[in-house]
């Protein structure tokens, strides 16, 4: 396959074995995300500390690859974050799904979330990989559901 | 010119046609093209392309208001494709085809043309189990505002209708029946000559939603029977933005009118309008000219084809893909109905449907990945959404076994 994959190994992997695939007694937060027009669908549950950091954080739901494997990185790069912080992510991972963002030419907090760089050329895909985030940031800002539409 | 004419009406050589479809000659992704999103939308012949070029560059005017040569050349040429439309429908008249944007603009003039007329409070309309939204959403508007009732015939796991419960539907409150020809998502043709009857035998009116009938098989108007038929033109090798639809005059005449404005009217005070006869009445401001002219010839294109070969052509088709398909492990088809039209939905155990249709996109296979705008269905499967290829004539064998493989591909990529 071309380097412009969509599907890297770990990628392929985490999408069926999902980490935090469970919901939260006594969540904090909870949002539902749904794309209607591929059904996919996510609900993000998180669990807060007093000062202001994600104690924990976990999904439920169904998608596609890119989503599921998306939804599980997330919950295991916000964990133990700030709140601002997790926002901070989400900026940096919509603009690197979006292509706006070289993580080989900035500075950026990314980690092991660059394994969705080449989600940027597939740009009818990048919903499938921001609908978790979109749930995520909707949820800490005590929304019920979220829409990638 | 058509690269061959078809003697024999049950052949034809899809090799030679594609020589007339210029897109087929794309490569993506370094891969020669494979089109299988036949349902959604079809590739254009050169034909086509040409006449609405040779429109705009050397004939274009508007039709029906100028007294100058252009306007009535340019009228002609519009006129002219009613009559081709009317016979491949064999419909009786030429003035009972009324241009439309589309199949969705066909069924929303005829829910609000008949429907708001003639259906009252308490009032039934039925549709499928299996209806594309085009054929849901407007009949559950009309519905919730008069206070009618929507029922719903529904379907089995092969995917097709239970004409028993069809038949305990129809009382003497239904005012309408609503039913698509060909199902989009799953490839049932529905028995509509069968459930016409049954509704005929109580004065209830049928509307056959045609969009993935007419362009791939025989169809005729007065054969079935129905009151109302509809298709759009980009299904059927022609345009966006045009689409026709037949109805009986009778209920034409009584129907109230779509869109009001320019075109439409007979004359027109402040105190009253009377509207023009058939077809005009329907077709208020000044409409999508070159794509009407454009459909004619594609049209043509598909009657000098043959829809008889176009349609045993594509059996052999679906019947080549379904066993493909299925000898592989993990595969399942929904949509096993004893009659069905070349379009064969299918889900991957494991993978999901979009994941499918970008690993196929990457070998060069275009299919369609979703829930095909018919949620019901998806919903009475059990499935978010389905894969699915979906074929015309000018697809070949060759193309359905580069779909089998690059399926095994993504399954050995996932891990089987
Ligand atoms: C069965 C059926 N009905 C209606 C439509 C709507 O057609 P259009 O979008 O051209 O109006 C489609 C196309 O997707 C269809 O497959």
């Amino acid at each position: 396959m071309s380097n412009k994959s969509l599907y890297g190994e770990q990628i392929i992997y985490l999408s069926k074995h999902p980490k935090n695939f469970r919901p939260i007694e006594g969540a904090d937060y909870k949002c539902e995300g749904a794309n209607p027009l591929c059904g996919d669908r996510v609900t993000v549950y998180v669990k807060m500390k007093d000062d202001d950091t994600l104690d924990d954080v976990a999904f439920q739901g169904s998608g596609c690859a890119i989503c599921m494997a998306s939804a599980s990185m997330m919950t295991t790069s916000v964990k133990g974050k700030k709140k601002v912080e997790a926002e901070q992510l989400f900026e940096e991972f919509h603009r690197l799904v979006k292509g706006e963002l070289n993580p080989a030419q900035e500075t950026h907090h990314l980690g092991k979330l660059t394994m969705f760089e080449n989600v940027s050329h597939y740009p009818v895909r990048v919903k499938c990989a921001s609908l978790p985030w979109h749930a995520l940031r909707n949820a800490l800002e005590k929304k019920a559901v979220a829409s990638t539409e | 010119m058509i690269a061959q004419a078809v003697a024999n009406p049950v052949r034809l050589d899809a090799v030679a046609l594609r020589a007339d479809f210029p897109m087929l000659r794309r490569t993506i992704n370094g891969c020669p093209l494979v089109y299988l999103d036949n349902a959604a939308t079809s590739q254009k012949p050169q034909v086509v392309i040409d006449r609405m070029q040779r429109f705009y560059t050397e004939e274009y005017s508007t039709v029906r208001r100028s007294i100058h040569l252009l306007s009535a050349e340019a009228t002609r040429a519009y006129e002219e494709t009613r009559r081709t439309a009317a016979r491949l429908l064999n419909a009786p008249e030429t003035r009972q085809i009324i241009f439309t944007k589309g199949t969705t603009e066909g069924i929303n003039l005829v829910a609000h043309g008949y429907g708001r007329k003639f259906v009252r409070e308490g009032d039934e309309i039925i549709i499928s189990a299996t209806e594309h939204h085009a054929n849901l959403v407007p009949w559950q508007m009309l519905c919730e505002e008069k206070g009618a009732r929507l029922r719903v015939i529904p379907v089995d796991d092969r995917g097709e209708l239970i004409l028993e419960a069809y038949e305990k539907l129809l009382n003497d409150r239904t005012k309408l029946v609503a039913v698509g020809h060909v199902s989009n998502a799953l490839g049932t043709i529905h028995p509509v000559e069968e459930i016409i009857r049954l509704a005929h035998a109580q004065g209830i009116p049928v509307l056959v939603d045609g969009a993935q009938a007419a362009p791939h098989m025989p169809v005729d108007v007065q054969a079935l029977d129905c009151d109302f038929y509809v298709f759009s033109g980009h299904k059927a090798c022609g345009p966006t933005g045009v689409g026709v639809l037949y109805g009986k005059t009778e209920w034409l005449e009584r129907m109230n009118p779509f869109l009001g404005g320019g075109d439409m009217i007979e004359s027109v005070t402040f105190e009253k309008t009377t509207y023009a006869p058939l077809p005009h009445k329907f077709e208020a401001g000044t409409p999508p000219i070159a794509e009407v002219i454009g459909l004619g010839t594609a049209l043509d294109y598909l009657c000098r084809v043959g829809l008889e070969a176009i349609a045993a052509y594509e059996q052999t088709l679906l019947e080549q893909a379904t066993a493909r398909l299925l000898a592989i492990p993990g595969v399942r088809i929904l949509g096993t109905a004893r009659r069905k039209a070349a379009i064969v939905s299918f889900v991957v155990d494991g993978i999901h449907p979009h994941d499918i249709g970008t690993l196929l996109d990457q070998e060069g296979i275009a299919i369609r990945a979703g829930h095909h705008c018919a949620q019901p269905v998806m919903t009475r499967y059990g499935v978010p959404a389905t894969a699915r290829a979906s074929f015309a004539f000018y697809n070949l064998p060759s193309e359905v076994e580069a779909l089998g493989a690059a399926l095994e591909k993504a399954i050995a990529i996932f891990g089987g």
